[in-house]
């Protein structure tokens, strides 16, 4: 355990100074890693301690993004404090899925649908509204000032986003040691075991299902002052739940460390493949090679790549 | 309210619908038999669809003739997608089943997209555009013919499931896997088999639609969850379910939007409900399904 804290540590201190020699490209790339980490870990909270698959969070990254920016368009309030709103709406639906879902008792495959549907109701909502530009999606006019969490360069969306990161491991690191990670450890592992012997398995379930959504949807706040572009089709499609969930998967679910490794692992690929087989007319083919790895990593690694790391180290 | 525009939508919905009933019953069959949920459904469905409109290209033969190929060679895929992946995690986790099918369903979209491009196409065939006039109603001749179509295949696998040999060596291995390994069948080329057999129907079901609405890579993921609705409406596992589940889709989803514009109408809002939003009444029927009668409505018992 003394071992990987310090590597951890080193890693951290690497990660801090890295920027200063990096090419603006290639922060890109990082910033990419740590968003895609962040949102894993999210979605790893419900998912990985709990073992509920979600297969809509791009609802919630929705929801943060189109939330913060619809305040700064009608109030001009400040990302920073908008993205807490989004959060608690996104946490709110979170709220209202884990309610149906849990309270009539929908396992395995019926939970995941009902995610699914109310993702796709959302994005289709969203589609249809009028003040985020309809079908043409939205466009936002940036100022560059941190206040609107807005940069012409890459480097503070690179602090930023490492923040995330770091504030995501914080939070699961926490709930891992408290009473709440180890009751919903105990629900994953036999739901009925932990029943009996007195945990409240809704109650848990919901904290852990409100604390996902909410945290999925800060990074939807990221991502809308990062792009500049929003569209329902591209943002909040079950190809980008996809895009949330594999790298907790390659990396190793109901792990701290597993969707970060996972993120570094597939993001990088990602991008060069994406890039280079567009460049090259094969649109579409990363996202071939997408499908045969996650058919790949169930098949053969189950239990992602960091069980294999934690057998070396 | 028109009436006439309504009944009009009923009419096209419930001829759409039969296709629906199809594309559900495949899936319907491999979860009675295998409890595996193809997530790769609607993509593979899309498969179906561009070889009908392949050989439409290449022979000009028209796709209500040759649905019946897109059904062969969804039947190849379908059984070897079983001997490949599906047999590896019949016992895994329900929830994880999810992610190989979701990881086949991205390969099946997008090498569809890699081999036939990213654009809607609207191949035209011989009937399209030609319709027949019953009093006022209009009916849409391609998707008449689709809808007769649909229903006799339908049928006709009912009634291979009943009086033959394979069907019943399926049906035996659905209600116990146990009780078929005993006997002797040979449960695994059983379930490839079933697997092929519930492709085959979602590759004809694309056949049949390709004179019917226009094709893209991109417009499987919400029929794979258009079939999930219509097998959870019906009951999982249950093939007449599937059956009428399809037909209540299909009017739900033609006649919804128009109904619930007036709704808000007569409520006094200016709101209008979109014909694209379609889906969001369906789901909204999967939603109240699952919560108030999750066996659906042919389900004896929960699935």
């Amino acid at each position: 355990m003394k071992k990987t804290t310090l590597i951890s540590i080193l890693g951290f201190l690497i990660l801090l100074v890295l920027p200063r020699f990096l090419s603006s490209y290639t922060l890109g790339v990082f910033i990419l890693i740590f968003y895609y980490a962040y949102l894993g870990q999210s979605w790893n909270i419900l998912t990985g301690y709990t073992g509920v698959i979600s297969l809509g969070h791009s609802l919630y990254v929705g929801i943060g993004a189109y939330t913060a920016t619809y305040l700064v368009m009608t109030l001009g309030l400040s990302p920073w404090i908008g993205m807490w709103v989004g959060g608690i709406v996104a946490g709110g639906i979170g709220l209202v899925v884990g309610y149906l879902g849990f309270r009539f008792g929908l396992k395995g495959v019926y939970f995941v649908l009902l995610t699914i549907a109310f993702a796709e109701i959302g994005r289709l909502v969203i589609l249809h509204l009028k003040v985020f530009g309809s079908f043409q999606g939205l466009f936002i006019a940036p100022t560059f000032t941190f206040v609107n969490l807005q940069f012409k360069e890459n480097i503070p969306y690179y602090y930023i986003a490492l923040g995330y990161v770091i504030f995501s491991l914080v939070v699961v690191r926490l709930i891992e040691r408290s009473k709440i990670g180890r009751y919903l450890v105990a629900l994953r592992e036999d739901e009925d075991a932990a029943e009996s012997l007195g945990v409240d398995v809704f109650k848990y379930k919901m904290i852990a299902i409100f604390i996902s959504a909410f945290m999925t949807s800060l990074g939807g706040a990221f991502y809308a002052n990062y792009i500049y572009y929003l569209h329902p089709g591209t943002m909040m499609s079950m190809a980008s739940s996809i895009e949330i969930i594999l790298r907790p998967i390659i990396g190793g679910m109901g792990t701290v460390l597993g969707p970060v490794i996972g993120s570094f692992l597939i993001t990088p690929l990602a991008e060069l493949s994406r890039s280079y087989f567009s460049k090259a007319g094969y649109e579409g083919l990363h996202l071939v090679i997408y499908g045969f790895l996650l058919v790949a990593v169930v098949l053969f690694f189950p239990r992602g790549v960091i069980a294999y790391i934690k057998k070396r180290v | 309210m028109n009436v006439t525009l309504l009944l009009q939508l009923a009419v096209s919905g419930f001829l759409l619908g039969g296709v629906y009933s199809l594309i559900a019953l495949g899936l319907s069959l491999i979860f009675g038999v295998m409890k595996v949920i193809n997530f790769a459904h609607g993509e593979m469905m899309v498969w179906g669809m561009y070889v009908a409109y392949t050989l439409l290209l290449w022979t000009g033969v028209d796709p209500f003739l040759s649905f019946l190929v897109s059904a062969a060679c969804l039947f190849l895929l379908g059984y070897a997608l079983q001997r490949t992946v599906v047999n590896r995690i019949i016992d895994f986790p329900e929830a994880m089943q999810v992610l190989p099918l979701v990881g086949m369903g991205m390969v099946f979209e997008n090498s569809a997209r890699l081999v036939w491009g990213p654009d809607y196409i609207s191949p035209r065939s011989r009937f399209s555009l030609s319709s027949l006039s019953l009093g006022d109603l209009m009916i849409d001749v391609p998707k008449l013919l689709a809808f007769s179509l649909a229903i006799i295949i339908t049928i006709a696998v009912l009634l291979f499931l009943k009086k033959t040999d394979t069907g019943k060596a399926i049906r035996a291995a659905a209600d116990n896997r146990t009780g078929a390994l005993l006997v002797g069948t040979d449960v695994n080329r059983i379930y490839a088999v079933c697997f092929g057999i519930g492709a085959a129907c979602v590759g004809a079901a694309g056949g049949l639609l390709v004179p019917i609405m226009p094709l893209s890579p991109h417009i499987g993921a919400p029929f794979t969850l258009l079939s999930f609705i219509i097998v959870i409406l019906g009951g999982m596992g249950s093939l007449s379910g599937a059956m009428v589940g399809g037909l209540i889709i299909g009017v739900a989803e033609s006649i919804g939007p128009e109904l619930i514009t007036s709704l808000f109408h007569g409520a006094g809002l200016d709101l209008d409900f979109p014909h694209t939003m379609k889906q969001v009444v369906s789901f909204f029927i999967l939603i109240v399904i699952m919560l108030l009668r999750p066996q659906g409505i042919f389900g004896g018992r929960r699935g």
